[in-house]
């Protein structure tokens, strides 16, 4: 039955992320993004609540640590997981992108750990705020040339190499590592490792200077030597040409949606304070004449407005897919592509469209102008989620669309 | 209840087999095409039947009082009804092989094909919506009505609103008519001859404003005095009623006005689509009515006309005919692209080329999220003008690029006759244009 609303049951989980992001992000939103490295301690207490908030969820909690495909059940519809965390996040973002993203156990490893981890892995790591390392200075979008290597000794990988842009890279108790057991199997070789803060030979080396999202920090790590138990491997330790890497990426079918609610949320934000701030200067878009019979000013309104619906209802679908069992790798990357897409244009749009007030620092605008950009970039480029849409439907490999 | 599910079973069977037949190479080799589609013409008409039998059981058996289980409090849901996806199994079929193959030659002459009303009349479209003490099916639900909009208009946008111009007089006669014109009105459709009516709402001025009707109704001593003038009206004047906007004591309202009734003209008034509908210009000149020809005259205040819901359906109509038409254009061009050679290999392999392909896909399924929400919302009763307004809003934007864009990836070739791309480019236009004419 067609329903495409916010479930009953997840409306208290969406009303507290908001209150969340009026209350507790935005009053500490600018400070953090003049004060680009400094840790923001708000959030540690925030944290423990979220986790108690988790726990009481009755259908296994929502974030990134809990993202996993549901089963296939004929009988029954989800709205699980993947959705909670789709709505939950979106709210958080409408508050700030940056803070979301440093929010204690809610890294992109955390992702990575509940697609594939085993039963005793899940033990050891499941509490730990895991970040995510994939890109090197010589690959980003590319991530099947991963350099960083990981080489068996007795019951130990020693990995060596240099990863870059890892999203709470320094605050995180952990990092999902991505390395080549062996650099001439090509991608069915790269496995992922979770190797823990402290671990002698893995070295932070600096922190990103950045557009946005200042709050949280993106490391370079520098792997010498840096001995893991061979316990700490995710999935399969063979290497399998069929479906090794296809694991990795499986992560990205639940990552991907997230990314999308984020720029959903972001978006959110700029619209409704464009609106509030035409309001006050006699402009009410209430939806009342046709747009092309209106100003050019409430057609772009409308415009975007109608744009971000889609893009909600684009990511709500690819998570509500991943809770019910349903392949949406295609639907995923639908989601990523038009969310990121929509979000830098609605906030550009709103900066350009409000002149200085838009521009200057006295509003948030330009600064979530700034912070969208990344939600078009990390977790697979506009450009890359247009290629694996467009492979899907002509049927191409990655050798024939390039 | 099971003996409905079995119809269904069967008719999925029935169509199973005439479609994989139809597919069939040697079929085609041997030019048995045109009995294969009777079969699954046939079929169709038959599952409708049953549909229609297994709704009225499932109806009469809340009628008669038995308990329904609670129902769980909704969540998000993709999911069609069994009822919807056999629904759209069966017009999806008629549309593959009773529409598709006449649309160039009626596109060409600007004429609707012969037998096309009379055939599709026969899907049940019309008695759907209509109740069942009228000799309908009881149905009226603006979900399943997009889905069948989709699917026609798939296989050709301007034989798709000619098809439903009837089906939404009967979809708005019985959402808001009183009982005395919907006894006198809705069992003409329901009878083995085609009874053809149409919806006229546009007018033609340049910034029309579907808020602001210069067709005017007066107060007579025995009824109304309706004057003025409609573009864009299909069926080249062969139908039987109209349901005419007008102003009326300063409110927009629906007149029920009979073809035949004095002052009544049309004029063919071909336009750059829709030529097949054969649209048409409808003059109203002091055309006096009797005092039931306003619609919904009467009524309790929950079923009281509403012009605001009246164009937003209207528009979602549009919108889901036009995903449709996006659809096949998609479906069209992904064999053409990886086909078509150029510097030695399927213009497909490049990004500029397949990128193209990607956002038609991206569009397609955004349009497809936002019409469905509105016609859900519409269908529960709730308040659905906001997203049937940036619904209209998206599908106006997206559908006309898709169909710019499809053009262009055919290149010299789109321009031509010999591919459908020009018409949609054509067809498509009007989502920008009209109000009215449909109606889920």
């Amino acid at each position: 039955m067609i329903y495409l609303e916010v479930p009953k049951k997840l409306r208290t989980l969406v009303d507290q992320a908001r209150q969340t992001a009026d209350h507790v992000f935005r009053p500490i939103s600018r400070k953090y993004d003049r004060a680009e490295h400094d840790y923001p301690i708000e959030l540690d207490m925030f944290a423990a609540i979220m986790d108690g908030m988790n726990d009481a969820l009755e259908d296994g909690g929502a974030g990134s640590g809990k993202l996993r495909q549901g089963k296939k059940n004929n009988s029954q519809i989800q709205n699980g997981i993947n959705m909670t965390t789709v709505l939950g996040l979106a709210e958080l973002c409408r508050g700030d992108v940056g803070l979301s993203l440093t929010m204690p156990r809610q890294g992109l490893g955390n992702a990575a750990i509940a697609a594939v981890a085993n039963d005793e892995q899940l033990a050891r790591f499941g509490n730990k705020w895991a970040a995510m390392a994939i890109t090197e200075p010589g690959c980003g979008s590319d991530s099947a040339a991963v350099r960083t290597s990981a080489i068996k000794d007795g019951d130990d990988y020693i990995i060596n190499g240099e990863k870059i842009f890892v999203t709470a890279g320094e605050r995180a108790d952990a990092v999902v590592v991505w390395a080549t057991v062996d650099k001439d199997l090509g991608k069915a070789a790269i496995k992922s490792f979770v190797v823990e803060k402290g671990t002698p030979g893995m070295e932070v080396t600096r922190l990103e200077k950045k557009l946005g999202i200042k709050a949280s920090d993106t490391a370079s790590i520098s792997f010498n030597d840096c001995r893991v138990p061979r316990a700490n491997l995710l999935g399969s330790e063979e290497v399998n040409a069929d479906k090794g890497f296809s694991g990795v990426m499986q992560t990205f079918d639940n990552t991907r949606p997230v990314v999308a609610a984020m720029a959903v949320g972001v978006a959110t934000a700029s619209i409704e304070r464009t609106k509030e701030l035409l309001k006050e200067q006699g402009i009410d878009i209430d939806y009342k004449r046709p747009a092309k019979l209106g100003s050019q000013l409430t057609a772009e309104v409308y415009r975007m407005e109608a744009e971000l619906e889609a893009a909600r209802l684009l990511t709500i679908k690819a998570a509500w897919m991943a809770d019910n069992g349903q392949p949406n790798s295609i639907e995923a990357s639908i989601s990523k592509a038009k969310a990121g897409r929509v979000a830098n244009d609605i906030t550009l749009k709103c900066v350009e469209l409000l002149g200085t007030v838009g521009y200057c620092e006295d509003e948030l605008l330009e600064k979530w102008a700034r912070d969208s950009k990344i939600l078009d970039i990390f977790e697979g480029t506009q450009q890359i989620q247009q290629l694996i849409i467009a492979r899907r439907l002509l049927e191409k490999s990655s050798s024939e669309l390039k | 209840m099971a003996s409905f599910s079995f119809g269904m079973k069967l008719q999925g069977l029935a169509l199973g087999l005439a479609s994989r037949f139809a597919a069939h190479p040697l079929v085609r080799k041997y030019g048995l095409a045109k009995p294969a589609e009777k079969i699954a013409y046939i079929s169709t008409k038959k599952g409708f039947q049953l549909i229609q039998k297994g709704l009225a059981k499932k109806s009469q058996g809340n009628k008669n009082g038995i308990k329904a289980l609670p129902s769980p409090p909704p969540l998000f849901d993709l999911t069609l009804t069994d009822e919807q996806q056999m629904i759209r199994d069966s017009v999806k079929s008629f549309a593959e092989h009773n529409i598709r193959p006449l649309a160039l030659a009626a596109d060409e002459q600007a004429k609707l094909p012969e037998s096309l009303l009379q055939d599709s009349q026969e899907l049940g479209l019309n008695y759907f919506s209509i109740p069942e003490s009228l000799g309908g099916a009881g149905q009226l639900s603006p979900m399943t009505s997009v889905l069948v909009a989709e699917d026609l208009a798939w296989a050709d946008f301007s034989l798709a609103f000619a098809i439903l111009a009837s089906t939404s007089v009967t979809n708005t006669i019985s959402r808001w008519g009183n009982k005395t014109q919907q006894a006198l009105w809705l069992p003409k459709f329901c009878t083995e001859t085609n009874f053809n009516a149409a919806i006229a709402v546009q007018e033609p001025q340049p910034l029309f404003n579907s808020d602001l009707l210069t067709t005017r109704a007066k107060q007579s001593r025995k009824g109304y005095i309706l004057s003025g003038i409609k573009s864009l009206v299909p069926l080249s004047g062969q139908a039987e009623l109209y349901l005419v906007a007008a102003q009326f004591k300063g409110k927009n309202e629906l007149f029920l006005v009979p073809a035949k009734a004095k002052g009544v003209s049309f004029t063919s008034t071909p336009a750059m689509g829709l030529r097949s509908a054969e649209v048409g210009t409808l003059k109203l000149d002091k055309v006096v009515l009797d005092k039931d020809a306003l619609l919904g005259s009467g009524n309790a205040q929950y079923k009281q006309f509403n012009y605001q819901q009246f164009i937003d359906s209207s528009h979602l109509s549009w919108c889901a005919m036009a995903i449709g038409c996006s659809q096949s254009a998609l479906d069209y061009l992904i064999p053409y692209v990886n086909e078509r050679f150029a510097f030695g290999e399927p213009i497909s392999h490049r990004q500029s080329v397949a990128f193209m392909i990607a956002n038609m896909k991206i569009e397609i399924e955004s349009m497809r999220l936002l019409v469905w929400k509105a016609a859900s919302r519409f269908e529960r009763g709730e308040d659905f003008h906001r997203d049937a307004f940036l619904a209209h809003h998206l599908c106006m934007e997206k559908s006309m690029e898709i169909g710019t864009n499809a053009v262009q990836l055919l290149g010299g070739h789109g321009f031509t006759k010999e591919h459908p791309a020009e018409r949609w480019y054509r067809d498509l236009r009007v989502l920008s244009i009209i109000n009215g004419g449909l109606q889920l």
